[in-house]
């Protein structure tokens, strides 16, 4: 028989005030379930600021410091001195930031404070675009998405830009935990965060939320579009400990990218060539993925 | 213990002398001096606090929001650009009700660029629910660290305060200062007691969403209550260092020959030395003029004021800033304050913009056009830029 290994503790309470089929809040839950009470939260401007609940109101049984927009990496660091300076090392501080606040606005202080070493994590729930202000594009914002600010019109205003990869560039600041992951697969989530909180010093998080409200897909979908985003490669789930490339998932026979695009509407526009560029785009960093791994696990 | 100091290392000193254990902090002309100094004291093991090299000011200050929040006394210290660049979490500290307590070296603003005195930084800040103290002298500089914490830190305050210094006038001119002995200054402020804290056994949330009908508005009464109880604070801790260091800070406003003065010149920081000597020369000429330097800013001595005015037939304010709306800043704040209460002119005088010298020849004659409004009864004009290029009048 398999053990379960989901933790049954549990920090988010009822109420959140998320959409229905909300990727972002299962990917709270388990990520507390996965680090404990002994925890605390900084949030700043985004879907997650709304999530848990008008003042005084509040879904999270861990204490939480809401923040403005791009200070995260700035905010963790502050918390965790203080901690450390109070002789309060055993307590997880926490970034947990949209992909806006991370790949964009707020990428100047989160370089700098996996730079500096501070034993933090960063969560970065990707849900590919400023959610939060009405689907605008991010730099997180896959090739070929619709947004509000990418409408296609005329013109074919879409965003045509490669998504941005965030972990590569943690990777770049040589800190000793990176890793991605998305709801579709809790129990590789947790024991990745599990494994993290061993790890002294920064540790950054992707996690892939998808977000019926913006990628235009029905609620009940989410963890589907989730588990495609793996299978097709499109989101490959790895680690990078000490710089060593490890994929947690190979899927066998990839699908194709779209099965993955055809259950969202923000990609519905694409033509058959476009979506032949994507799937090229996806097939050629899974290949460099794969490069990285052999080139990182080579020397052992 | 008598030192000779700049007034960036006598920064550096109140800082360390008040043992906050979190600082952060990037460096910028003219503030640079004093975070190096503190970082020095914390690799010599003279000081014991955490030294946060931040990428920024905004994360300077984010950095320090988040580290009081968690429960630890913070502290730092920047200057112009980089107080500017912080400005959306300088509200974000005095909404949070975070004692934080940061040195601003006054620096003009660019383009051009300038790294000279001018108080367009601090003033442009004025709004964002910070204590402002101006310093006159390093002595000053120093002390002012030591009681903003003191005030700062009451929980029927719980505002942060900003501790300014003229660039280079002060951050690099060297005084003999008298630093006060640790163990006297730890007894003073006494240990850091935060009103509130991040702390896993007892979670809560701050800074959370909230509605218009919800206590958004009564926080930022709440906010402009502490800043008028900051008055009474501010006041019993002036008085109580001035016995416990044996100085002699008056709280809000130190008068010098105001008693019975025809007109007295209202300054900010340094230009009260310059003013007051000016005020020496003049009045053994038989002049009666006074100088009123305002130490506090924020909360602004609106009570201070109306009773100078009672005592004088005209008030000259000297700013040295400019904030294109009626006048500058303590000029427009001064009237303000003196509107339905007298109706003796006053007028303002813009200047040492960018660093420009304020020579005593300069503000003699600025003193002699406040004698001859006060005895015409009514000022030429409003607002008078004093010592422009090609402008005769004041050199
Ligand atoms: C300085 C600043 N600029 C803009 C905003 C407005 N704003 C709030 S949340 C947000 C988008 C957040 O996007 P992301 O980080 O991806 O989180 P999401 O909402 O998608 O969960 C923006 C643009 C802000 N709060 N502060
Ligand atoms: S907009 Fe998307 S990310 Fe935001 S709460 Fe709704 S589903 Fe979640
Ligand atoms: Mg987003």
């Amino acid at each position: 028989m398999k053990k379960l290994t989901i933790p049954e503790e549990e920090h988010m309470l009822s109420g959140h005030t998320a959409c229905l089929g909300c990727g972002a809040t299962i990917a709270m839950r388990y990520v507390l379930k996965a680090l404990g009470k002994n925890t605390i939260l900084s949030i700043p401007a985004c879907c997650w600021a709304v999530i848990p609940g008008v003042y005084p109101h509040r879904t999270l049984d861990v204490p939480l410091l809401y923040t403005a927009f791009e200070v995260t990496g700035a905010a963790i660091s502050g918390i965790r001195e203080a901690l450390d300076a109070m002789g309060k090392e055993d307590v997880n501080v926490v970034g947990f930031a949209g992909d806006g606040g991370t790949a964009d606005i707020g990428l100047q202080a989160l370089s700098a404070a996996m730079e500096r070493g501070h034993n933090v994590f960063y969560i970065m729930y990707d849900n590919e675009a400023y959610m939060n202000t009405g689907i605008q594009r991010s730099g997180s914002t896959p090739m070929g998405a619709w947004t509000t600010t990418t409408p296609g019109g005329k013109k074919r205003m879409y965003k045509w830009e490669p998504k941005k990869s965030v972990a590569e560039i943690m990777v770049a600041h040589h800190i000793p935990y990176v890793a991605t992951a998305t709801i579709a697969y809790p129990e590789d989530m947790i024991a990745k965060l599990k494994r993290a909180k061993e790890i002294k010093g920064p540790k950054f998080f992707q996690i892939l939320s998808p977000c019926p409200t913006g990628w235009r897909h029905a609620p009940d979908k989410t963890v589907e579009i989730s588990r495609l985003a793996v299978q097709t490669n499109v989101f490959p789930l790895y680690e990078v400990i000490d710089g060593k490339y490890k994929i947690s998932i190979k899927p066998k026979n990839p699908k194709p990218v779209k099965e993955y695009l055809r259950l969202q509407g923000r990609f519905r526009h694409l033509t058959e060539e476009e979506i032949e560029k994507i799937q090229r785009h996806v097939d050629e960093n899974w290949k460099a993925l794969l490069k990285k791994e052999r080139c990182s696990q080579e020397e052992e | 213990m008598k030192m000779i100091l700049t007034g960036n290392e006598s920064a550096a000193w109140g800082a360390r002398l008040s043992r906050p254990k979190v600082i952060a902090a990037y460096p910028i002309t003219p503030q640079t001096s004093i975070i190096e100094t503190i970082a020095s004291f914390i690799a010599n093991g003279e000081m014991d606090a955490r030294y946060i090299r931040v990428e920024s000011e905004h994360s300077a200050m984010a950095a320090c929001i988040a580290a009081q929040n968690t429960g630890v006394r913070t502290y730092t210290a920047t200057s112009a650009h980089g107080l500017a660049l912080m400005h959306e979490v300088l509200i974000w500290a005095s909404g949070a009700r975070l004692p934080i307590v940061m040195s601003v070296v006054n620096r003009a603003m660019a383009p051009p660029w300038s790294v000279w005195t001018d108080q367009l930084d601090t003033m442009a800040e004025r709004d964002s629910g910070w204590i402002q103290v101006y310093t006159q002298n390093n002595q000053e500089v120093l002390d002012s660290i030591i009681m903003s914490y003191k005030i700062a830190e009451k929980h029927n305050i719980l505002l942060p305060t900003m501790v300014i210094e003229d660039a280079f006038i002060l951050s690099h001119t060297s005084e003999g200062v008298d630093v006060p002995e640790q163990k006297k200054v730890d007894d003073f402020i006494g240990e850091y007691n935060p009103a509130f804290k991040l702390d896993p056994e007892e979670p809560a949330g701050f800074g959370s969403l909230i509605m218009p009908e919800g206590p958004y508005m009564e926080f930022r009464y709440k906010m402009a209550l502490a800043m008028e109880e900051a008055k009474k604070e501010i006041k019993k801790v002036v008085e109580e260092f001035n016995e416990t260091f044996n100085r002699n800070y008056s709280p809000f406003i130190e008068e010098y020959r105001t008693e019975d003065a025809d007109a007295i010149m209202f300054v900010l920081g340094t230009i009260g030395s310059t003013a007051k000597d000016v005020v020496d020369s003049m009045r053994s000429e038989g002049y009666k003029v006074g100088v009123a330097r305002l130490r506090y800013f924020r909360p602004f001595p609106a009570e201070e004021v109306r009773r100078l005015a009672k005592k004088t037939n005209m008030i000259g304010v000297v700013d040295r800033s400019y904030s294109f709306g009626p006048g500058a800043d303590l000029f427009a704040e001064t009237k303000s304050v003196l509107y339905n209460h007298t109706d003796i002119p006053v007028k303002n005088y813009v200047m040492g913009l960018g660093g420009r010298d304020i020579t005593p020849a300069i503000l003699r004659k600025v003193f002699l056009d406040m004698l001859h409004i006060a005895k015409e009864g009514v000022a030429d004009k409003e607002i008078e830029w004093v010592g422009l290029q090609g402008d005769e009048r004041w050199s």
